[in-house]
C-alpha cells in the first residue's frame, strides 16, 4: 500500500511543476495580452482606459508569483477563471469539449489494438517469413506517415471519392470513423512492433518450452501460455502512448474539424486567450499524469513478479 | 556521424568504411536503405535550389492548380508556383529545421546528463525533477503552447521544440555516466588529479556517444513529423515559405480539385521520416546487437 501512496505523493509533486512550468511560461513571455485580447474583441487598437481596466478586471498587474497562487487556490475550488473573448467559465468549456476528444482517443486506442494485436501475434509466428516482412514494413510505414497527411488521403477517398463517411464535424458514429483511422495508425505502428517483439521473447521462456514439452499444440501455447506475460508491456505502452494520443488528437481534430480540446487550445493559442490554454493544459496535465499512474499501478497488478506490498521500487 | 569517423582511425574513407558498425550497417539491408534516402534528401536540401527550375514563389496566376504535367512535373498550386520547385526548396527548410531542433535537444540534454551524473548530489536530484516534470506532459502539446505563445515563426517552432525534447538525451547520458564512474578507467583517471573537465570528455563522452547518437537518429523523425505538425497547425513556417507542413496546410483547401497539393508534400515527409527510422534501427542494431529491451523503447523514441 505505501508504493501506491508514494506513487501518488510523487505525481502531485510532478503535477504541482506542471501547473509551475505552464503557468509561468504563458505570463512570462513578453507582449500584454490585455492588448491583443481588446485588440481582437474591439476590432481597433484599445485607448489606455480599457486596457487598464482589464488588467484590473483579471488581475493582470499583480506579480506573476502572486497571479498564479490566486489562479491555483481558484483551480483548487474548481475555479478555472474565465474566457478572455467572454465565452464563458474555463471549466464549462472544458467539459463541453472534453466528451469529443474521450470519444475520439478510446475509439483509436480501440482501432490500434485491434489491428495491432493479430498483426503482431502473426509476425511473431510466422518470423522471418513474407508475412512477417510485410507487416514490419506496413508498421514503419504507420510510424512514419504524419496524421495530417493520412486524415486528407483519408478525405480524399472515404468522404470525397467514396462519399461513405461524412468529411467535418463530429456528433455520429460515421463522423468518428476517419478520425480515429488516423489517428489509430500511428499508435497501431508502434504497438504491433511491441507485441511481436515481445511476444518472440516469451516465446524463448523456459515455461513456454515445458508447456511445448507437454505436447500442447503451438497455437495453444501461444494463446494460452505465451501470450498473457508477452501483453504486460504492451499495456504499459498504451498508458504511456496516451501522451501521443492527445497531442495527436490536437492535428486530427483540426483536419477533421471536430470540436475538441485540441482545437480549443488551438483557438486559445492563437487568440492568446490565457485562462483557456492554463485549463487545457492543466487538465491534460492532469490526465496524462493520472494515467501513467494507473498504468504503472495495473502493470503491477498484472504481473505475478511483481509484488506491490513488497519491497516497494 | 562524429562518432564513426573518430573511431574510423584518421578519418580516412576506406577506413571509415570498414569500420565495425559501418561495416554491420552495410549488411543490413533495411538501414542502407534509410542511408541512402537520408543521403539522397540531405544532397537534394544542398543542391535544390540549383537544380530547380523555377523561382519558388514566382506567382502565375493564370497558370493555377494545374495537374502534373511535363513542364511542371508536380503540377502548380493555387497561385500558380511550381510545386517540384517548392519541394526542392523546402528540403532545406524542413529537414534543415529538424537536424537545428535535434542537435540543440542533443546538446542540452547531454550537458544536463553529464552535469546530473557526474556531480550527483542536490545538483542530480533537482536537474531530474525538471526532466520528471517535462516527462509528465505530452511533448508536442506543450511546444504547441510555448510557440503559439511566444508567437508563430520558425525561430520559436525550433526553441518551442527543442526546449520539450531533450530529457532522453539527459537520462540515457546521466544514466551512462552513473555507471562509467565506477569503472577502473575512468576512477584511475579522476585519482591521477585530472581536472574534472577532461575526465569527462577523455573519457566519458567517447563512451556515451554511441547511445547518443542512435537516439538523436530515431529522434530526426519523430521532430520531422513535430515540426511539419506544428507548421501545419500555422505555428511554424508562414506562407509563402515553402516548408512541407505549411505547404500541405495550405494545399488543403484544394481537396477536391488538386491533391497532388497535399499529397506531395506528404509524400516528401514520409520519405524524410521512413529513412531516418530505418537509418536509427539499423544504427541501433549495428551498435548494439543484443540490446533486445530497447527494441520496444525504439518507437516511444519515433513518435511524440
Amino acid at each position: 500500500m505505501s508504493y501506491v501512496l508514494r506513487r501518488i505523493a510523487s505525481s502531485t509533486v510532478v503535477l504541482f511543476g506542471v501547473t509551475v512550468l505552464t503557468y509561468g511560461l504563458i505570463h512570462l513571455t513578453p507582449g500584454d495580452p490585455a492588448r491583443t485580447v481588446l485588440a481582437e474583441r474591439q476590432g481597433r487598437q484599445p485607448d489606455e482606459e480599457t486596457v487598464r481596466e482589464f488588467r484590473a478586471e483579471q488581475g493582470l498587474d499583480d506579480p506573476v508569483p502572486v497571479q498564479y497562487a490566486n489562479w491555483l487556490g481558484d483551480a483548487l475550488r474548481g475555479d478555472l477563471g474565465r474566457s478572455y473573448y467572454g465565452e464563458g467559465d474555463v471549466l464549462d468549456l472544458l467539459v463541453a469539449h472534453l466528451p469529443n476528444t474521450i470519444e475520439l482517443a478510446g475509439a483509436s486506442v480501440l482501432v490500434a489494438v485491434a489491428i495491432a494485436l493479430p498483426a503482431g501475434v502473426i509476425s511473431a509466428v510466422y518470423r522471418d517469413t513474407w508475412i512477417d516482412y510485410a507487416s514490419q514494413i506496413v508498421s514503419l510505414l504507420g510510424l512514419s506517415m504524419p496524421n495530417f497527411w493520412l486524415g486528407y488521403l483519408l478525405i480524399i477517398g472515404g468522404a470525397l471519392r467514396l462519399g461513405v463517411f461524412p468529411v467535418y464535424g463530429a456528433g455520429t458514429l460515421a463522423h468518428l470513423v476517419l478520425p480515429a483511422i488516423t489517428l489509430g495508425t500511428g499508435m497501431a505502428a508502434v504497438l504491433t512492433r511491441l507485441v511481436r517483439s515481445s511476444l518472440l521473447e516469451t516465446l524463448e521462456e523456459p515455461y513456454v518450452d515445458a508447456a511445448r514439452s507437454r505436447g500442447l499444440a503451438e497455437r495453444g501455447v501461444v494463446v494460452a501460455h505465451a501470450l498473457r506475460t508477452a501483453l504486460l508491456p504492451v499495456v504499459t505502452m498504451i498508458g504511456l502512448q496516451l501522451g501521443a494520443v492527445l497531442g495527436g488528437a490536437v492535428v486530427v481534430e483540426v483536419v477533421f474539424q471536430r470540436p475538441g480540446l485540441g482545437t480549443l487550445l488551438v483557438d486559445a493559442v492563437f487568440a492568446r486567450d490565457f485562462p483557456v490554454i492554463q485549463g487545457v493544459t492543466l487538465l491534460v496535465g492532469v490526465t496524462f499524469v493520472a494515467v501513467n499512474l494507473l498504468t504503472d499501478l495495473a502493470y503491477r497488478r498484472l504481473d505475478p513478479r511483481i509484488s506491490i506490498g513488497g519491497g516497494g521500487a | 556521424m562524429s562518432v564513426l569517423e573518430r573511431r574510423g582511425s584518421e578519418g580516412r574513407i576506406s577506413a571509415w568504411f570498414d569500420h565495425p558498425t559501418v561495416r554491420a550497417l552495410r549488411r543490413n539491408p533495411s538501414a542502407v536503405a534509410g542511408a541512402v534516402v537520408v543521403a539522397t534528401l540531405a544532397l537534394l536540401a544542398v543542391v535544390g535550389p540549383i537544380l530547380a527550375p523555377y523561382d519558388p514563389n514566382a506567382q502565375h496566376l493564370d497558370n493555377r492548380l494545374q495537374g502534373p504535367s511535363f513542364a511542371h512535373p508536380l503540377g502548380t498550386d493555387q497561385l500558380g508556383r511550381d510545386v517540384a520547385t517548392r519541394l526542392l526548396y523546402g528540403a532545406r527548410i524542413t529537414l534543415g529545421i529538424a537536424v537545428l531542433i535535434t542537435a540543440v535537444r542533443l546538446t542540452i540534454g547531454v550537458a544536463v546528463g553529464l552535469v546530473a551524473g557526474y556531480c550527483g548530489g542536490w545538483v542530480d536530484e533537482t536537474l531530474m525533477r525538471v526532466v520528471d516534470v517535462l516527462l509528465a506532459f505530452p511533448g508536442i502539446v506543450l511546444a504547441l503552447v510555448v510557440a503559439g505563445i511566444l508567437g508563430p515563426s520558425l525561430t520559436n517552432l525550433v526553441l518551442a521544440l527543442a526546449v520539450v525534447g531533450w530529457t532522453r538525451y539527459a537520462r540515457i547520458v546521466r544514466s551512462s555516466v552513473l555507471e562509467l564512474r565506477e569503472r577502473p578507467f575512468v576512477a584511475a583517471s579522476r585519482l591521477t588529479g585530472a581536472p574534472r573537465r577532461r575526465v569527462l570528455r577523455r573519457h566519458v563522452l567517447p563512451n556515451v556517444a554511441g547511445p547518443v547518437v542512435v537516439l538523436a537518429t530515431l529522434d530526426l523523425g519523430g521532430v520531422v513529423l513535430a515540426a511539419a505538425g506544428l507548421s501545419f497547425l500555422g505555428l511554424g513556417a508562414q506562407p509563402p515559405t515553402p516548408e512541407w507542413g505549411t505547404m500541405l496546410s495550405t494545399g488543403r483547401h484544394h481537396l477536391r480539385e488538386a491533391s497532388w497539393l497535399v499529397n506531395a508534400p506528404g509524400l516528401a515527409i514520409v520519405l524524410a521520416v521512413l529513412g531516418t527510422n530505418l537509418l536509427g534501427d539499423g544504427l541501433r542494431d549495428a551498435l548494439d546487437p543484443n540490446d533486445r529491451t530497447e527494441r520496444g523503447g525504439q518507437t516511444e523514441v519515433t513518435r511524440d
